[in-house]
């Protein structure tokens, strides 16, 4: 991780001077400033990536969140919004001299309306937490990170989030009705609303998935679904990833929308296997978790089809889910996917690409061909229906040079997937990680188009800088790391305030 | 006429635009031209910019250069069981591509799968300043950079030419049927919300003061399980009747005088404004044949939790669509801004200020 000067946020503020301000909005234990209180707060989900916080705010009502941007909004200090932390990209990341603005303590669900179906939270509030809520009135919120258990449903706004469900359910974006979100000059917007179109331009669209750049999101109305009548998982096994990559298409083009269907390699399989006892076969190279779900008699209609399909498409084992309790346990395995591979090895690294799905064989085989060029074993487990890849490389950190080559490696992935036309971040955002990746996928243009939308939300550039977009100058710096790659440009090392981890 | 790629002379034409600071009037097949506010400028035809250029039906994307028809979109994809999931009107005109994603109009299945923002995934653009532009991509899932692709649906060109545009479409329901049967708007109301609380195969309703018309898509199974539970007559030819409303040709749009179309919460109470209506969309698009004082309308619409736009007739050189919050309209304005600084793409069509 490298900030580059372009990206730093000057103010003279002494941090002393600001906690005194701060602390007439906001409680003592509001506010954290001790290295053994914001420790906590020094990385988000990527650990590979630290910074000691300047300063942490946790209000825990949207007046002091008012508070706290107008303060640092009045002196230019830099602030980083932050849900639960569980971002896989640094979004989160802190600053050497700006606020992290901790969103977890607005956590009330505010309204269930079951008869309009939608749920009205704070952003804090867990995404499982608003599924729970909902369940009493027979209805869930559809997209499902793994991560749900933790994640906010502020963060996966700002980032789009997905899940195994989002195949048929859709992204963030589809299941958000409505946003309230302050902009940095204090304004409060109402973005969205309660029917099914608002005037004027999208901009619910533009800010979900804008990584906490563009505003602060202060409440959520989300779109509740009821919940299916049936859902049944079917799980082939593959003697090879190329079959399993076969079968992904063949059950697209057959018509069907599988509610999920997500595939998990050997390494994958057997890591979860060891952590949740999921009961996955251990013979085979691929597994695909498949599911339907909707009224019962078309459900077992198309799981007929669909294990014909899959017999044809030469799996060597389906077993369905016998039960409800069967399902969900191999659910678990998948969700518990990333930290069971976690257990492997020191440390890993989650890559996030998207390819269009008839390329996802020809990609997988590529990724291996790397894995034994650079000598780092990668485990695959991912959203297969959406082409989303998530190659989960692993490395130790602690033996020199080994996350540099995990980065490269990483960075390799990444420009091949766009390559064969897809992105460098399916869901998991740009944040710091694939900052520099941005340089290869958009033209200088594009970027400043992105920086003239930024400059229309916060023309001071105060929230959440160094993130999401790199600035020209980065991208002629830093940006041709990875063109040239393994060459580290002289400035990158001479620069002071470059880390290198 | 054939494909063609005609990239370069509308880049060209924008920065020459821009450097003049000459309006431009952004023109697809015309089927829309009444939509939005009156404005002039000198037009910019897309329709010789045509053609699909990538249609992988295993895959469930097109991309397709921003003046193809829509109809030869549609036959495309129904050539291989698949279809638009917006269902976008063409008001009987020769609509686009462009012109779909631009008004962001939506048919009688919006609220059961989606806006045309809903299945964009990428566009190619020229901004105001002549650049050509790619945001988005061919992948479902894209979160690299701000979602400038579907900023684009529904912005009425006013921040952007679409050059292309990548969509995800959708397969074909395996059934379909079309069922009506008498009833109060009440009445209505109660099976819909009734149909809202389970899983139902229900793509679209329409209920005209006395007459409630629903459709059921999806699974054999589930259709014949929801229509015996609703009961109703059947309609033979269904598909004729969603297309007239779609497009705005039953009698109760073409005797029309001024067309409101409200947008609402979907269980918002009937609104005592006086006029004909044709409630969409499960209660949340209520179209309004009206004299009434636009004025009244809006505050009407507003209490009830939604907006109203001028949908035909009436002064198309006034406000057209809801007046914005003022702290939205500024940052509507900035973003004009940010697209086209010299305010020359479809200036004025949304709202004067833009
Ligand atoms: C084990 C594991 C599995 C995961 N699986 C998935 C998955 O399946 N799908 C998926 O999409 N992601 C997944 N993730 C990634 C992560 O959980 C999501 O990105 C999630 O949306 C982040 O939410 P958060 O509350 O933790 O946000 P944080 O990490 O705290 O923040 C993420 C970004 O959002 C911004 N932000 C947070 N709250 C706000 C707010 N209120 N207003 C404005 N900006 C804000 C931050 O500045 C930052 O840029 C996974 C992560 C882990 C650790």
């Amino acid at each position: 991780m490298r900030t580059h000067p372009s990206e730093c946020v000057v103010h003279d503020i002494d941090r002393d001077r600001l906690i005194r301000e701060l602390g007439a909005v906001l409680p003592a234990h509001a506010i954290l400033f001790e290295p053994e209180d914001t420790r906590p707060y020094e990385c988000d989900g990527l650990s590979a990536y630290r910074r000691l916080p300047w300063l942490v705010v946790l209000p825990d009502s949207v007046a002091q969140v008012c508070e706290v941007m107008r303060i640092c909004a009045a002196h230019g200090v830099p602030l980083v919004p932050r849900g639960a932390g569980t971002g896989l990209s640094g979004g989160a990341l802190p600053l050497e001299n700006g606020v992290l603005l901790s969103l977890a303590r607005l956590n009330r669900i505010l309204a269930i309306d079951p008869l309009a179906r939608t749920a009205r939270v704070e952003p804090g509030v867990r995404n499982l937490a608003i599924s729970e809520a909902a369940a009493a009135h027979g209805l869930y919120y559809a997209p499902d990170p793994s991560s749900q258990i933790a994640c906010s449903i502020g963060g996966n706004v700002a980032e789009n989030a997905g899940g195994v469900h989002c195949l048929k359910y859709g992204l963030t974006v589809h299941n958000v009705l409505k946003l309230t979100v302050l902009t940095i000059d204090g304004t409060v917007i109402e973005i969205g609303g309660d029917g099914f179109d608002a005037p004027g331009y999208d901009l619910l669209a533009l800010t979900t998935g804008s990584e906490g750049l563009l505003g602060v999101v202060i409440e959520v109305t989300v779109r509740l679904l009821p919940l299916p009548e049936t859902a049944r998982l079917l799980l082939a096994s593959f003697a090879s990833i190329t079959d399993a990559a076969a079968a992904v298409g063949a059950v697209i083009a057959a018509g069907i929308i599988p509610a999920g269907l997500e595939m998990m390699d050997r390494l994958a399989i057997r890591a979860a296997e060891d952590f949740v006892h999921a009961g996955y076969p251990l013979d085979c190279a691929a597994i695909l978790l498949c599911e339907l779900d909707g009224a019962r008699a078309d459900v077992d209609e198309q799981f007929a089809r669909l294990t014909e399909i899959f017999r044809a498409e030469r799996a060597t084992e389906l077993r369905i889910a016998r039960d409800d309790a069967e399902r969900l346990r191999f659910w678990q395995g998948r969700k518990s996917a990333f930290p069971a591979v976690g257990r492997l090895a020191p440390d890993y690294y989650c890559m996030d690409g998207t390819i269009p799905r008839h390329r996802l064989g020809h990609v997988l085989d590529r990724i291996a061909a790397l894995s034994d060029e650079y000598g780092l074993p990668v485990a695959n487990v991912f959203h297969a229906g959406d082409g989303n890849l998530h190659p989960l490389i692993l490395y130790d950190a602690n033996k020199p040079g080994e996350l540099a080559r995990t980065e490269e490696f990483g960075a390799r992935i990444l420009e091949y997937s766009v390559e064969v036309g897809g992105t460098i971040t399916g869901e998991h955002g740009v944040g710091v990680e694939k900052i520099d990746q941005m340089c290869a996928q958009f033209t200088p243009e594009e970027l400043a188009q992105f920086h003239a939308v930024k400059a229309a939300f916060d023309p001071r550039g105060l929230l959440n800088p160094g993130k999401a977009v790199p600035t020209l100058p980065r991208c002629a710096e830093f940006g041709a790391v990875h063109v040239h790659r393994g060459q580290v440009p002289h400035g990158a090392s001479a620069h002071p305030g470059i880390e290198r981890f | 006429m054939s494909d063609a790629d005609r990239t370069r002379d509308l880049a060209a034409r924008v920065a020459a635009a821009c450097a003049a600071r000459a309006p431009l009037l952004l023109r697809g097949g015309g089927s829309k031209m009444f939509h939005g506010r009156d404005i002039a400028g000198t037009p910019l035809d897309m329709s010789d910019h045509r053609g699909i250029l990538h249609y992988e039906p295993a895959e469930l994307v097109l991309t397709a250069r921003a003046g193809t028809p829509l109809r030869e979109i549609e036959a495309a994809l129904a050539a291989h069981g698949q279809m638009l999931g917006f269902e976008p009107p063409c008001f009987g005109g020769p609509a686009t591509l462009g012109g779909a994603i631009a008004s962001g109009l939506a048919g009688p299945r919006r609220p059961y799968a989606g806006a045309p923002r809903d299945f964009v995934l990428g566009v190619r653009i020229v901004n105001g300043r002549g650049e050509v532009l790619r945001f988005g991509g061919e992948v479902i899932k894209n979160v690299a950079g701000f979602d400038v692709s579907r900023l684009m649906a529904g912005a009425l060109g006013t921040l952007g030419v679409l050059l292309d545009v990548s969509l995800r479409v959708v397969p074909r329901p395996q059934t379909e049927v079309t069922l009506r049967r008498d009833c109060t708007v009440a009445e209505a109301n109660t099976i819909l919300a009734e149909l809202g609380r389970q899983p139902s195969p229900i793509s679209a309703s329409c209920h005209d003061g006395a007459v409630l018309t629903l459709r059921l898509s999806g699974g054999p199974a589930a259709v014949a399980a929801t229509r015996r539970a609703l009961g109703g007559t059947p309609v033979a030819d269904g598909a004729s009747f969603w297309n007239a409303l779609r497009d705005h040709a039953l009698p109760f749009f073409l005797q029309a005088g001024t067309l409101w179309r409200l947008s609402l919460p979907p269980r918002a109470a009937a609104l005592d404004l006086p006029g004909q209506w044709l409630i969409e969309w499960g209660g949340a698009l209520r179209w309004l044949d009206s004299a009434a004082e636009g004025a009244t309308i809006r505050a009407a619409a507003a209490a009830a939790g939604g907006h109203a736009t001028l949908f035909r007739g009436g002064d198309r050189g006034g406000e057209v669509f809801h007046p914005l919050a003022p702290a939205v309209l500024t940052l509507h304005q900035r973003l004009k801004q940010a697209f086209d600084p010299a305010g020359i793409l479809n200036p004025g069509r949304m709202y004067a200020e833009l």
